[in-house]
């Protein structure tokens, strides 16, 4: 059986029409809405960036009632929270879904906060700092998706909150602080 | 050209027409026959385009001579009598081309057994011919009346100065041949009125299409402001061309044809039985079978079958025609009320049994009542409403009773634990108690 974890599933999540894609336009919209708060949901606690369509993503199988969602399916969920503005396709081919349970802006906000509570108004950092340093501990941006927070500060570099420069070393970023 | 001389020749009267033996009637003259003979496949004699008379008693050959042949004239005479086996003709697409032909076993005047073959070209009524071959051998006149008929003076047909006489059972035989060949005769006639109605028919059907064109394209083209008058030429037309007897070419809009009519309303009557039978609806293709098993014999085709149905609407009949999303197409009452089978629908998937495992569409017929393609129906039909979801999964197509609009949302959560089954019960109370959603 599937681990996951502390994370309640909620109560329809044994229902088996839930896993078959409704064609009554009236039943589906209600299903399509379900499916995207649940995917936000767990992504959110279980701080899961990234689901790969193709994946066991655990949500998209019940091994309890035996059914899980069709290939079809997960991609229309998916699209909806792209239409949404809460997901963003990583490729063409809609393999990879980026799950933005906090919009890019809103990781801007948690970023700014971050420096703030942290006294970093004029400070440099590198991008890998800010994700996994010490301060980031217990916030947010801990383990925070490299590609979400590079988005983050490039919104805030065009505020210009900070800029960003090429590091000493050839893989990592530095950000210099203006808040 | 061979020289007969297995058979014996016939005799012809001053003017040309064969010598009857008594009680012989003449059945059937052709012209332009060849006779052959064939025995072991070697051909014995050949008579070549010659006048052919079938009578009750013989076959008689004469050749056409014309005045200046030097040969005297030819002839055959077999008796039927004398036939012992009528070889069945082959039909092939050859036969189509070639000429007619058939083949007697005949036995000669010397007693041998020889194969008889008689050409027939040109244009004749083939089958009438071997209609009366048959006939003429079969009723072995020249048995029956050998002995009993002996007329006085001469006896037989003809008089001393060679009239036929109607006498006796001759007579009769004689009257009865007049009146068909009259029959016949009449039957030409009319059937060259026939040819030239035909004709006229042929011009009538083009008349109708250029007709229907104008109306079809007059319609696409036609602009609103102007299509109440378009309608009252159409209704004109389509009056017109119905007088005149032709199914009017736009056929959705018409009422059609007569015989179409007087179909749809016995379609009605017929089907009140069968609708009981099935719950008030029944399949479109079981009418069909049960119409035409009932009808016997003018089965009428799926389209006729159509065709009444769909005009059904048009007239004050207890029935109608309903098409499902799905292209199903049904007879129902038009008394019967969706309704009350989706209420019993409701019923159904409420038990616990199917809040567990949902149901299908044969357990719905079961529990309901209908025919299993109908459930189908019925079932999509409620999902379609909304009081229903589908469930499509390995173990088939199954619908439950439909949740999504009472969920909350993530609001109510469940702790996950392996027994989860629980939970349709625990809907159950939840829901249900909370004041009857359905």
């Amino acid at each position: 059986m599937q681990k996951l974890g502390d994370y309640k599933l909620p109560q329809f999540f044994n229902y088996p029409p839930y896993f078959t894609l409704q064609p009554v336009r009236d039943t589906r919209e209600k299903q399509v809405q379900l499916w995207k708060e649940m995917i936000v949901d767990y992504c959110r606690t279980q701080k899961i960036f990234v689901i790969g369509l193709e994946d066991d993503f655990p949500l998209f199988s019940n091994p309890v009632i035996q059914r899980f969602l069709s290939h079809e399916a997960r991609e229309v969920f998916l699209s909806a929270l792209v239409s949404d503005g809460r997901a963003e396709w990583l490729d063409k081919g809609h393999r990879k879904c980026l799950i933005l349970w906090h919009r890019i802006q809103d990781w801007a906000e948690i970023v700014l906060q971050f420096v703030k509570d942290n006294g970093l108004e004029d400070s440099v950092m590198t991008v890998e700092e800010i994700r996994s340093g010490i301060e980031s501990r217990g916030t947010e941006l801990h383990g925070v998706d490299r590609t979400v927070l590079m988005r983050a500060l490039k919104l805030l570099e065009n505020k210009g909150k900070l800029a960003i420069f090429k590091g000493t070393s050839a893989d990592d970023e530095g950000v210099k602080f203006s808040v | 050209m061979g020289n007969n001389r297995l058979f014996e020749t016939a005799t012809l009267t001053s003017s040309g027409r064969p010598v009857f033996l008594p009680n012989e009637v003449e059945c059937q003259l052709l012209s332009n026959v060849d006779l052959e003979a064939e025995e072991e496949s070697s051909s014995l004699f050949s008579l070549q385009s010659g006048l052919l008379i079938l009578t009750t008693h013989r076959l008689l050959w004469f050749s056409s001579s014309s005045s200046s042949s030097a040969a005297p004239p030819v002839s055959a005479s077999i008796p039927l009598a004398s036939i012992t086996h009528i070889f069945s003709p082959k039909k092939s697409i050859k036969s189509i081309f070639t000429s007619h032909r058939i083949r007697f076993q005949v036995t000669a005047t010397d007693s041998r057994s020889v194969v008889i073959k008689v050409v027939v070209r040109g244009k004749v009524d083939w089958d009438g011919f071997l209609g009366n071959v048959w006939d003429c051998w079969r009723g072995r006149a020249w048995e029956s009346f050998d002995t009993s008929e002996r007329p006085c003076a001469s006896g037989g047909l003809y008089g001393t100065d060679g009239s036929v006489r109607m006498v006796g059972v001759a007579g009769i035989l004689r009257k009865e041949q007049e009146m068909w060949e009259t029959t016949d005769k009449s039957l030409q006639d009319a059937f060259q009125d026939l040819n030239a109605l035909m004709s006229k028919a042929k011009e009538m059907v083009m008349l109708a299409e250029k007709m229907r064109q104008k109306l079809l394209s007059g319609s696409s083209t036609q602009t609103s402001s102007t299509n109440e008058d378009e309608i009252g030429s159409k209704e004109e037309m389509h009056d017109w061309l119905l007088s005149v007897g032709i199914v009017s070419p736009v056929t959705k809009e018409s009422v059609g044809a007569l015989y179409h009519q007087q179909l749809l309303r016995q379609l009605a009557d017929f089907v009140r039985n069968p609708l009981e039978r099935a719950g008030g609806m029944i399949n479109l293709i079981d009418i069909y079978c049960l119409f035409n098993r009932a009808r016997g014999t003018e089965l009428i085709s799926p389209d006729d079958l159509m065709q009444a149905c769909s005009l059904w609407q048009k007239f004050d009949v207890p029935v109608m025609l309903r098409k499902f999303d799905s292209g199903v197409m049904v007879i129902q009452n038009k008394s019967h009320s969706d309704e009350e089978i989706f209420n019993r629908i409701r019923a159904v998937v409420k038990k616990s049994e199917a809040l567990r495992a949902g149901i299908s569409a044969s357990d719905a017929a079961i529990t309901i009542g209908i025919a299993p393609a109908m459930a189908k129906e019925y079932l999509l039909s409620a999902e379609s409403k909304g009081l229903l979801c589908r469930d499509i999964s390995p173990d088939g197509f199954r619908f439950y009773i439909n949740l999504f609009p009472n969920i909350d949302s993530l609001d109510v959560y469940l702790e996950m634990r392996a027994s989860s089954k629980k939970w349709p019960l625990m809907v159950e109370q939840k829901w249900w108690r909370g004041g009857g959603q359905s």
